[in-house]
């Protein structure tokens, strides 16, 4: 088998329009992506102040199905998909025996099966893992393929989009789900995202794409709808907490430590249970944090965090945000410096700088609550 | 991509402009395109003197850090304070506004060293 290094990226579906857009091209986790159009800044800046448009087909889906379906998700995911009712969803993760995350990820509940997304870097690395702890007559399939994925995001975008449904929007809270016509084709679509603002993900199959593509540009014209790049995503999922598999969480770090507590149900059996109750109970040595640093040298991803001068944890993610205009940074540190208020240093090019421990969300004006 | 023909380059994309015994750095439309969005740029005192291909400056930029070096060796006698509070400009106008530091040259024979503009264009197509 030829490993994703050695083939060529896959287009998605909207590749050309992308170019033509003006886009810079990238090459991630086996797909051409657009990581920025007209820049990083006012992208993210475009979608917290109104909507921008996100091609996010390298994501991963998979379907499951059977009657075993519920208890093999029970099993391989640490969120209680029993208490998930139909047209809902719940954000999750996988952890491996060690309690080591194999990816996070969300779970939707559709009337005749359960439906994944995962992570595009993870894809093939998740489907083999679940594709192990298959039993009874639960059946994966990976549909990645054959489905394309645009999120809309932004304080506009029920209002731009309520021009291309008859369902009732309004009705729908966040982290549901729903199967209707959008732009006159039948589709799944979610109030979810990765950005902390309102708005909807579409869950495009391949051969409708193209026309869905059209009819979101056309409506989005008169509403300033933006295109959006991977780069100013990683900003906007920054500034509200959320972890970036790769990053911030890995198979090295455990759910409690990573701050994702709210997510592990251990009333339930599930892979690495005993590890991660085990965590729980004994409070992690380091916890992922916010750190907000003032002047203008940026935390980046792998900078060493110190505590009295010494080595004491590492940045996951770091940037400069764009709507605080300072720098930001998650990253672990030790449990005696993970409360807000608290200071550490962080070493960026040989120089030491102080840093803040936060209350997250960095950005507390986000549309989606 | 733009690379005035007036200008000499470096492989690691700053531009010269040479004016007898003073030349005006700065980065290429090339690396400000890489660079993406830049937010800060640390600019070197007046009076500092480098040597040819030392770093001067650094441009921190949202998805990346990035050392710019002297081109030639000399002494900084004047740096771009515009850059202090729109450091995009950089972006904007690579060649003209986002200009970074004036040096006063101290060894005139390294220009051989640099790179035209065809050069250069050859070499960020590669």
């Amino acid at each position: 088998m030829m490993s994703a290094s050695n083939t060529e990226p896959i287009k998605t579906p909207f590749y050309d329009f992308h170019v033509a857009a003006g886009a810079k091209m990238v090459e991630f986790a086996g797909y051409w992506m657009p990581i920025q159009y007209q820049g990083i800044t006012a992208e993210h800046l475009a979608v917290r102040k109104n909507i921008g448009l996100f091609d996010l087909t390298h994501m991963g889906e998979f379907e499951v199905t059977g009657s075993d379906a519920l208890a093999f998700l029970q099993k391989t995911t640490t969120n209680d998909v029993a208490a998930l009712e139909v047209g809902r969803i719940q954000y999750s993760c996988m952890t491996m025996p060690d309690g080591g995350i194999v990816d996070d990820l969300l779970v939707y509940r559709l009337p005749d099966r359960y439906f994944l997304v995962v992570n595009a870097s993870n894809m093939k690395k998740d489907f083999d893992w679940l594709q192990s702890h298959l039993f009874g007559d639960a059946k994966l399939t990976d549909i990645s393929p054959t489905t394309a994925l645009l999120a809309i995001q932004g304080p506009n975008a029920e209002k731009m989009m309520a021009e291309l449904t008859d369902y009732d929007l309004g009705s729908m809270v966040y982290y549901s789900c729903a199967t209707a016509k959008v732009g006159g084709m039948e589709l799944l679509f979610s109030r979810t995202g990765y950005t902390g603002e309102d708005g909807l993900e579409l869950y495009i199959p391949y051969d409708k794409a193209e026309a869905i593509w059209h009819t979101v540009i056309e409506a989005g014209k008169k509403h300033g709808l933006e295109f959006i790049g991977l780069g100013a995503r990683d900003s906007l999922r920054l500034e509200m907490k959320m972890a970036l598999y790769g990053n911030d969480i890995d198979e090295t770090t455990n759910p409690i430590e990573a701050g994702l507590s709210w997510i592990v149900n251990l009333d339930k059996d599930f892979i690495g249970k005993e590890v991660v109750a085990k965590a729980k109970a004994d409070k992690p040595d380091r916890r992922l944090v916010c750190l907000e640093l003032d002047g203008r040298a940026f935390p980046r991803h792998g900078h060493d965090i110190l505590v009295d001068g010494e080595m004491a944890g590492k940045v996951t993610s770091g940037t400069f945000s764009p709507s605080l205009q300072k720098p930001i940074a998650m990253g672990y540190v030790p449990r005696s410096h993970a409360k807000s208020g608290s200071t550490v240093e962080v070493a960026i090019r040989n120089k030491r700088f102080p840093a803040t421990v936060v209350k997250p969300p960095f950005y507390k004006d986000a549309s989606h609550k | 991509m733009n690379i005035p023909g007036d200008l000499k380059y470096t492989k690691e994309h700053e531009w010269m402009k040479i004016d007898g015994n003073t030349a005006v750095v700065g980065i290429t439309d090339y690396a400000q395109g890489e660079l993406g969005d830049i937010v800060f740029v640390e600019l070197p005192n007046i009076g500092d003197t480098f040597d040819q291909m030392q770093p001067f400056a650094t441009i921190e930029a949202v998805k990346a850090v990035s050392d710019v070096y002297a081109p030639l060796s000399g002494k900084i006698v004047e740096a771009n304070a515009a850059l202090d509070d729109d450091p995009m400009v950089i972006n904007k106008d690579p060649y003209g506004d986002g200009w970074m530091v004036k040096m006063e040259l101290s060894d005139s024979g390294q220009i051989e060293k640099l790179l035209g503009a065809e050069d250069y264009q050859k070499l960020i197509s590669e």
